[in-house]
């Protein structure tokens, strides 16, 4: 009834390749954002951000990378975790080494950094896939660990590896209160959202989706694997890279590497799992999923165990949510591999169809 | 010398114990082509099922004798791994046949992270102690070959024992026994196997079942060495290495690599540590392997199946 192609005609290719096609897509989009730069900012209490959007922001962001590695390109790594770190470190030694050094300049000289590692990392994915690939992305995951945690000159000479940054400014203006950090980790996931949707949507998107599906066929259309796959592993680390700096900038300000440890590559995993394999939307459902589920378990589960009469404390809170995570996984991989994202499109199709089902 | 000898029988213990984890894996590997990533998380459920057995049974039964708790506990961790054995095949990869390996994979990654919040759920998530029996005094052996001989850890000697012996039976069942047959025949070729009337769940129940029972044997060995602790769970990832060097689907292949890995990371942490800042036991297993892998995928007994890319 209300959301319907009928009657909205094409009439050049620029209206035909926009993002949105349906101009009912397009208002909810705008919608969406002018919501989440001008009434968020204005309405939202500090406690959101600080727990909520910001990490949010940041996560999606970093999954976003990931699903354009394993989503359309097909390539696992369990390796996230370090290329964020690669991304953290490299910023932090750009911002103290370089007196004078604008934000951004450090924040992409990190997202720089984390795509040579990413790209010498992937290197093995010429030669081997799928579950050897996995171990070949630990072996990053773990020589990154151990490198900022005993390599001086990585941390700046700091022991145990922990740092920290403050007094942030973007161009004269302080990145101080969770609004302006919030602000400006939306302006940077819009951007790269904008530019990840235009890569998959592109020639070399194609590409990495031809890989995915079936690397023989690709290679014999002329797909040159080596090329995309390096490509892939760039622009993903590159991503994580930016995402790995911005959590240890803005998030958290002070950091050490257990902040970009192999649960944060699993966490981004489950992320891309249950957000959607291979859609750009997916990345945000996912890592909103997860950054909102341990906080409504850690509000709603203790007052359900005193409902059965059960005592639910930290303990053994922090057991359920590993259950609960691990079950959902399996759920998702089981009933529906595309993950919320899938969800999201048939009721899409569902939508325009209403009232009518034919 | 005598200093190079203790590193290196040290090493080799480290490694006996890395390959029994191994071991789990290659044994899923080869009989349903699951890369089963939750092996570490079966290790930790079985060994916590075991100690807190130990310690639940006495007192419920009321008896005193450690050795009968233990026979007891082990039956009933045996049990409860051939009952996570069964849901996993029920719930999870009936679900799943004929997906591709990386969504086996990741379904495996979902129940690392279930078993290891319903063990602690369970059975509580403190250090728990095993206490077997194991001799903890260390001997010395050679010593009229060097001055104060080669120091060795009775323990170590013990566990290298147990896991030499699990080998052999394992061996023997999957060469001997009609079970084991059937096991190889899934191995070889799925659907041979059930056009010949093997059934596919039940030998996936059996071989998950083993598979935990190898998981109970390698935590009670660690677990009586280091105590029982989410910790344990993690001794896995060490693990991949070496089923990755040793070759996916070969048992013979798990031992070594394990050997390999155990002994090449005492060594280097030792010889080559120090110039690197130390601590480099954390990925050298891993960066092993990968190098292992650029010049031969299949590892070093693994059949020759990876595809070229």
């Amino acid at each position: 009834m209300l959301y319907r192609e009928n009657g909205q005609f094409k009439a050049s290719y620029h209206a035909d390749q926009q993002i949105f096609p349906i101009a009912q897509d397009r208002w909810a989009i705008l919608a969406l954002i002018t919501l989440a730069f001008v009434a968020v900012p204005a309405l939202a209490p500090e406690y959101l951000f600080r727990a909520v959007l910001i990490p949010f922001l940041i996560l999606a962001l970093a999954a976003l990378g990931l699903n354009i590695l394993v989503g359309y390109c097909g390539q696992i790594s369990l390796g996230t975790g370090a290329f964020m770190a690669v991304g953290a470190y490299a910023a932090y030694n750009f911002h103290v080494r370089f007196e004078g050094m604008p934000l951004l300049l450090s924040l992409l000289g990190g997202g720089l950094s984390a795509t040579a590692v990413g790209v010498l990392f992937g290197i093995p994915s010429l030669r081997i896939k799928g579950l050897y690939l996995a171990v070949a992305t630990l072996a990053a995951q773990f020589f990154v660990d151990w490198a900022c945690l005993r390599l001086g000159w990585v941390t700046n000479g700091s022991s145990s590896g922990s740092v920290s940054v403050a007094g942030l400014n973007l161009f004269g203006l302080p990145l101080e209160t969770p609004v302006q950090k919030y602000l400006f980790c939306l302006a940077l996931l819009s951007l790269f959202a904008l530019l990840a949707k235009n890569l998959v949507r592109g020639a070399i998107g194609r590409e990495w989706m031809a890989i995915r599906d079936m690397d023989v066929a690709a290679s014999v259309i002329g797909i040159r694997p080596v090329y995309a796959k390096l490509s892939a592993f760039a622009v993903s680390s590159f991503i994580v890279g930016v995402a790995g700096a911005l959590w240890g900038f803005v998030h958290l300000g002070s950091w050490e590497p257990a902040a970009f440890n192999i649960d944060r590559s699993f966490q981004l995993l489950f992320m891309v799992i249950i957000g959607g394999l291979g859609s750009i939307m997916g990345s945000f459902f996912g890592a909103a999923f997860i950054v909102v589920l341990p906080i409504v378990l850690t509000n709603t589960l203790p007052a359900l165990g005193a409902l059965v009469g059960l005592n639910v404390d930290t303990a053994v809170l922090s057991h359920l949510e590993f259950m609960i995570f691990g079950g959902l996984i399996v759920f998702f991989l089981i009933v529906e591999p595309h993950g919320i994202a899938r969800l999201w499109s048939t009721a899409k199709e569902k939508l325009r169809l209403w009232p009518f089902p034919h | 010398m005598g200093f190079f000898l203790e590193t290196l029988t040290g090493g080799l213990m480290a490694g006996m114990l890395y390959a029994l984890i191994a071991l789990g894996f290659v044994l899923i590997y080869k009989a349903s082509g699951v890369f089963n990533f939750a092996q570490g998380a079966m290790v930790l459920f079985a060994a916590l099922a075991m100690a807190r057995f130990a310690e639940w049974l006495p007192k419920l039964l009321g008896f005193e004798s450690r050795l009968l708790a233990n026979l007891l506990a082990f039956v009933c961790a045996l049990a409860v791994m051939a009952a996570v054995a069964w849901a996993i095949e029920r719930l999870v990869l009936g679900k799943l046949v004929n997906q591709e390996g990386i969504t086996l994979l990741m379904a495996t990654l979902g129940i690392t992270y279930f078993l290891d919040g319903f063990g602690q759920t369970l059975f509580g998530s403190d250090i728990y102690k095993i206490d077997v029996g194991m001799p903890k005094d260390p001997i010395f052996v050679l010593e009229s070959f060097f001055e104060g001989g080669v120091l060795l850890n009775k323990e170590d000697l013990y566990a290298a024992l147990i896991a030499a012996a699990l080998v052999a039976v394992l061996s023997l069942f999957f060469q001997k026994t009609g079970t084991g047959r059937a096991l190889r025949a899934v191995a070889d070729d799925h659907q041979a196997a059930q056009s010949i009337g093997i059934p596919l769940s039940r030998i996936w129940i059996i071989v998950w079942s083993v598979a935990g029972f190898v998981a109970l044997v390698a935590g009670i060995i660690w677990g009586s060495k280091l105590g029982v602790q989410f910790s344990l769970s993690l001794v896995a990832l060490k693990a991949l290495p070496v089923v990755i060097l040793g070759g996916l689907t070969s048992v013979p292949g798990a031992i070594l690599g394990g050997l390999i890995i155990g002994v090449g990371e005492k060594l280097s942490e030792v010889y080559i540590g120090p110039l690197l800042g130390g601590g480099i036991e954390i990925w050298f297993a891993y960066v092993l392997a990968l190098l292992f892998l650029l010049v031969r995928p299949q590892g070093l007994f693994g059949e020759k199946i990876i595809d070229r890319v």
